[in-house]
């Protein structure tokens, strides 16, 4: 057991940095707008992030138009569905999940979590949110933009990214997609640097790093990954808009276009790929370290329990991140790639399932015999326990060669990164929601909407992505717009198809009612209290709620345990805070 | 204890030294690297993440000069220069590279005089760095008209592999976009030195926060780092 004994106020180390003035801001446009309060930034990154993933999920309800009533719609013509895949899958991993866990929670949750007054450089903090924002309007230009986004596959592989028959490819969408992610990962930096130091420097007197909650181990290291992985997309989009723009060869070979000799050649479209996963593979730890933290803080807070085996926890969520950038080349089986080549990215890939398996025994054996409050937030974890399991299985499946390459580019993928790095995140992102807005605004979020909206998400998300697996596996092709005839197929596919768009469109609409309760509860909502949930971590100790800028007020607290200190026998009630300095009396400040 | 400050500059307590010292910072509260200010610290993995994107482009040259069907042009006699009725190879980049050096080493100076509070000496060789970093981007301006009049294009060039000047052109301009933003950078921080704002503390326009000597040696880290760069740039590029 951690750091569980208290200790005494005389523990607690000096003070090493002394405070530093924040930014008083002197007008409501830099109270609001140009905020450099990190929880007025984290709110403005959220919002944003969320304004567009609405568009991306709006974009998932046309292509499953499509895809269950094919041929009903003229307008979908399949470079219109190209142009929605791409968007969609490009708009969810990156510009909704990075941006809502690291730059949202990040931010609001990182200076609170920590006993800080805001992160290290605010104003650099503010940048970064301006230049995200920048860079999402940019990338939504692209649908305005002569010849549509791009349709290249959230993957942008070139060639074919940058010729003529992809949607975009000779137009603006292709350029407008590359300058965005550009701006997207120069934002990123800017906010990334901030909570990585704001964790490693910025702690409070008392607050070891294994005394941090999990939630801020996940999205601290979820942020180091994100350092080190999108420089490779960064030069990734350089060279691609240098190919595109400029006519240099560096992910081009010879090619022949329309009976036509194009002017590239020589290069190396692998080199891409290469670059691509470097950077892809982690992104998918980058959004799931954020969730397995979070959910380790909703279990441990809403079962009354002290999180099972807390450093195999953090040590879990290391070398997770450490692995992730050596297994890269699984999505690349098919790339006609060495075959021992593949066999050291199978067995890596099998490896990371280990400290992943640590983690859901954790999870499950500290909900075991725990008093479970079945609250919002519980269940949302609850849900993302059962649904990460399931789609970490499909993982092992698709993790060898000999079972990926014939499931390569069918459904079954699509069914299996939706269960695991879609659903599963999202429902963190929900669960989390529910859990921290209290402190956000002061007020719980409607009891009722909220259960409707879980049971139609957790249930819906099933029936959309469950039959999925098994149009892929009978051999359904991912991304194309229409199969045409079903004869090859061993079942017919056509009724599951329809079934799953209808599905689609029942999670689709609860989402209305959540965002409609986030509105709805800012003004009805019941006061919630500085702390609802009797929880043990900093951020629902402060002094007044919600936090005002530099969260403290006159002192920082001092941390006295780690912060999960739930059900302790002996102690007055059943948490204790982490700057309680039970059994002691509270100590007067030196 | 106490009397540490934020900048690292003041008085330190004493700690166990070594592996068992490590353990015991990453053990402790408030800090992990007890020594480093919130800038240097932030500094140091700005460039641990920079080290990536000039990583990840090399390794990309390296790969597409595999990759490509033509010949790779000969450096040695690319990049030499015609001087006094011969061709001396290389002779342009060995003095670029000598000048990027010898800026590194100014810049170390300035960290110095910084550290000992003269703040004209500062200044100077603060300048004296910038002027070098100038130097070198103007020679490096040199490089690329030459190489242009010669027909050399991202797209093609007259000797063979069209990569050569793509990859040519992207790494050397990142690089010395590099420098040139290091050569602004140093100039501000030369002239808040000169106005003292260094010494009465100051605060930062944009970010309020009260100047202070350090940011000269922040300003170090990252010009070092570019320089270090040049010299990978440098032997895979050149002597390649
Ligand atoms: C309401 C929920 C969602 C539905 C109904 C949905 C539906 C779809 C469909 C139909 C496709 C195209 C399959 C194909 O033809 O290949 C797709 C692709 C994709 N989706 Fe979703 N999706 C949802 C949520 C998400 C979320 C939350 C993520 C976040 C990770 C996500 C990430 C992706 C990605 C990366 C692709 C691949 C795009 C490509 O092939 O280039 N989706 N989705
Ligand atoms: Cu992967």
């Amino acid at each position: 057991m951690v750091d569980a004994t208290p200790r005494s106020h005389r523990d607690v180390p000096p003070a090493e940095v002394p405070e530093v003035e924040l930014y008083h801001p002197r007008s409501w446009w830099t109270t609001y707008v140009f905020s450099q309060d990190a929880k007025v930034i984290a709110i403005q990154y959220a919002g944003t992030a969320i304004a567009i993933g609405l568009v991306a999920l709006v974009l998932s309800w046309l292509m499953r138009l499509q895809l269950g009533f094919p041929g009903t719609f003229d307008f979908i013509t399949p470079e219109a569905y190209y142009q929605f895949i791409t968007m969609h899958g490009m708009i969810m991993v990156i510009y909704l999940l990075t941006a809502i866990f690291l730059g949202g929670f990040g931010n609001y949750l990182i200076p609170l979590m920590v006993g800080a007054r805001d992160m290290v450089f605010p104003y650099v903090n503010m940048l970064s949110y301006w230049v995200y924002l920048l860079a999402v309007v940019v990338l939504a230009a692209s649908f305005f933009a002569p010849g549509g986004p791009t349709g290249a596959g959230w993957t942008l592989y070139p060639p074919q990214a940058i010729l003529s028959g992809t949607p975009g490819g000779n137009d603006w969408g292709i350029i407008l997609m590359l300058v965005s992610l550009i701006l997207f990962i120069i934002g990123f930096t800017m906010g990334g640097l901030n909570y990585v130091i704001t964790v490693i420097q910025g702690r409070t007197r008392g607050m070891t790093l294994m005394r941090m909650p999990l939630t801020v181990w996940g999205i601290f290291t979820a942020t180091v990954m994100a350092l080190f992985a999108f420089p490779a997309l960064f030069v990734a989009c350089v060279m691609m808009l240098f190919d595109r723009l400029l006519g240099t060869s560096f992910f081009m070979p010879a090619l022949v276009e329309m009976g036509e000799l194009l002017r590239y050649g020589g290069g190396s479209p692998i080199l891409f790929q290469h670059l691509f996963w470097f950077f892809g593979h982690p992104e998918v730890y980058i959004v799931a370290l954020p969730a397995f933290g979070i959910v380790s803080d909703l279990i441990s807070t809403h079962a009354r329990k002290n999180i099972f085996g807390y450093r195999m926890m953090v040590w879990a969520i290391v070398i997770i991140g450490a692995l992730s950038f050596v297994v890269w080349a699984h999505h690349m089986y098919v790339s006609g790639m060495h075959p021992w080549f593949g066999f050291f990215f199978a067995t890596t890939t099998l490896i990371i399932a280990v400290p992943t398996a640590i983690k859901v025994y954790n999870w499950v054996l500290t909900l075991w015999r725990g008093d479970i409050h079945l609250t919002l937030p519980m269940l949302f974890a609850l849900a993302f326990i059962v649904t990460f399991v399931n789609g970490g299985l499909t993982g092992l499946f698709l993790g060898n060669v000999v079972v990926d390459v014939p499931l390569s580019d069918t459904m079954f993928v699509v069914a299996h990164f939706h269960m695991v790095m879609g659903v599963a995140p999202i429902l963190v992102i929900f669960g989390a929601i529910y859990h921290w807005y209290p402190k956000i605004t002061g007020r719980m979020l409607d009891e009722r909407m909220g259960q409707f909206h879980f049971w139609v998400t957790f249930i819906g998300a099933y029936a959309i992505f469950f039959p999925m697996h098994y149009v892929g596996l009978v051999g359904v092709p991912r991304r194309y717009p229409e199969i045409g005839a079903e004869a090859f197929m061993t079942a017919p596919v056509g009724g599951l198809n329809a079934f799953i768009s209808v599905a689609a469109f029942v999670v689709g609409f609860a989402q209305m009612v959540f965002l409609f309760n986030l509105l709805w509860s800012l003004r009805h909502g019941r006061e919630a209290g500085s702390n609802p949930w009797r929880a043990t971590t900093l951020e629902w100790q402060t002094p007044t709620t919600p936090p005002p800028h530099g969260n403290w007020g006159e002192e920082r607290p001092l941390v006295y345990r780690w912060a999960y200190d739930y059900s302790v026998p002996g102690a007055p009630q059943d948490f204790i805070a982490q700057n309680d300095p039970w059994p002691d009396r509270p100590a007067r400040r030196p | 204890m106490g009397e540490t400050t934020l900048n690292g500059f003041g008085a330190k307590p004493a700690r166990p030294s070594g592996l068992r010292g490590l353990a015991a910072d990453w053990a402790s509260d408030q800090r992990a690297f007890k020594s480093a200010s919130w800038g240097k610290a932030m500094m140091w993995i700005f460039l641990l993440s920079d080290t990536f994107v000039f990583s990840c482009f090399l390794l990309a040259y390296m790969t597409v000069r595999m990759s490509t069907t033509l010949a790779w042009p000969d450096p040695s006699s690319v990049f030499a220069l015609h001087i006094g009725g011969a061709d001396i190879p290389l002779i342009l980049i060995a003095i670029m590279t000598f000048v990027l050096i010898s800026s590194s080493g100014t810049m170390a100076i300035a960290v110095n005089f910084a550290y000992r509070r003269s703040r004209g000496l500062t200044v100077l060789f603060l300048l004296l760095t910038a002027v070098l970093g100038a130097t070198f981007v103007g020679m490096q301006a040199f490089e690329w008209t030459k190489l242009i009049s010669e027909g050399v294009r991202p797209w093609g060039n007259p000797w063979g592999a069209p990569q050569f000047g793509a990859a040519f052109f992207m790494i050397t301009g990142f690089h010395g976009t590099h420098v040139t933003f290091g050569v602004i950078f140093l100039l501000i921080v030369a002239a808040k030195v000169w106005r003292g704002e260094y010494d009465r503390g100051t605060k930062g326009f944009f970010t309020s926060r009260p100047g202070d000597y350090e940011h000269v040696e922040i300003m170090g880290l990252y010009w070092h780092f570019v320089d270090l760069v040049w010299v990978f740039i440098f032997a895979f590029f050149y002597l390649w």
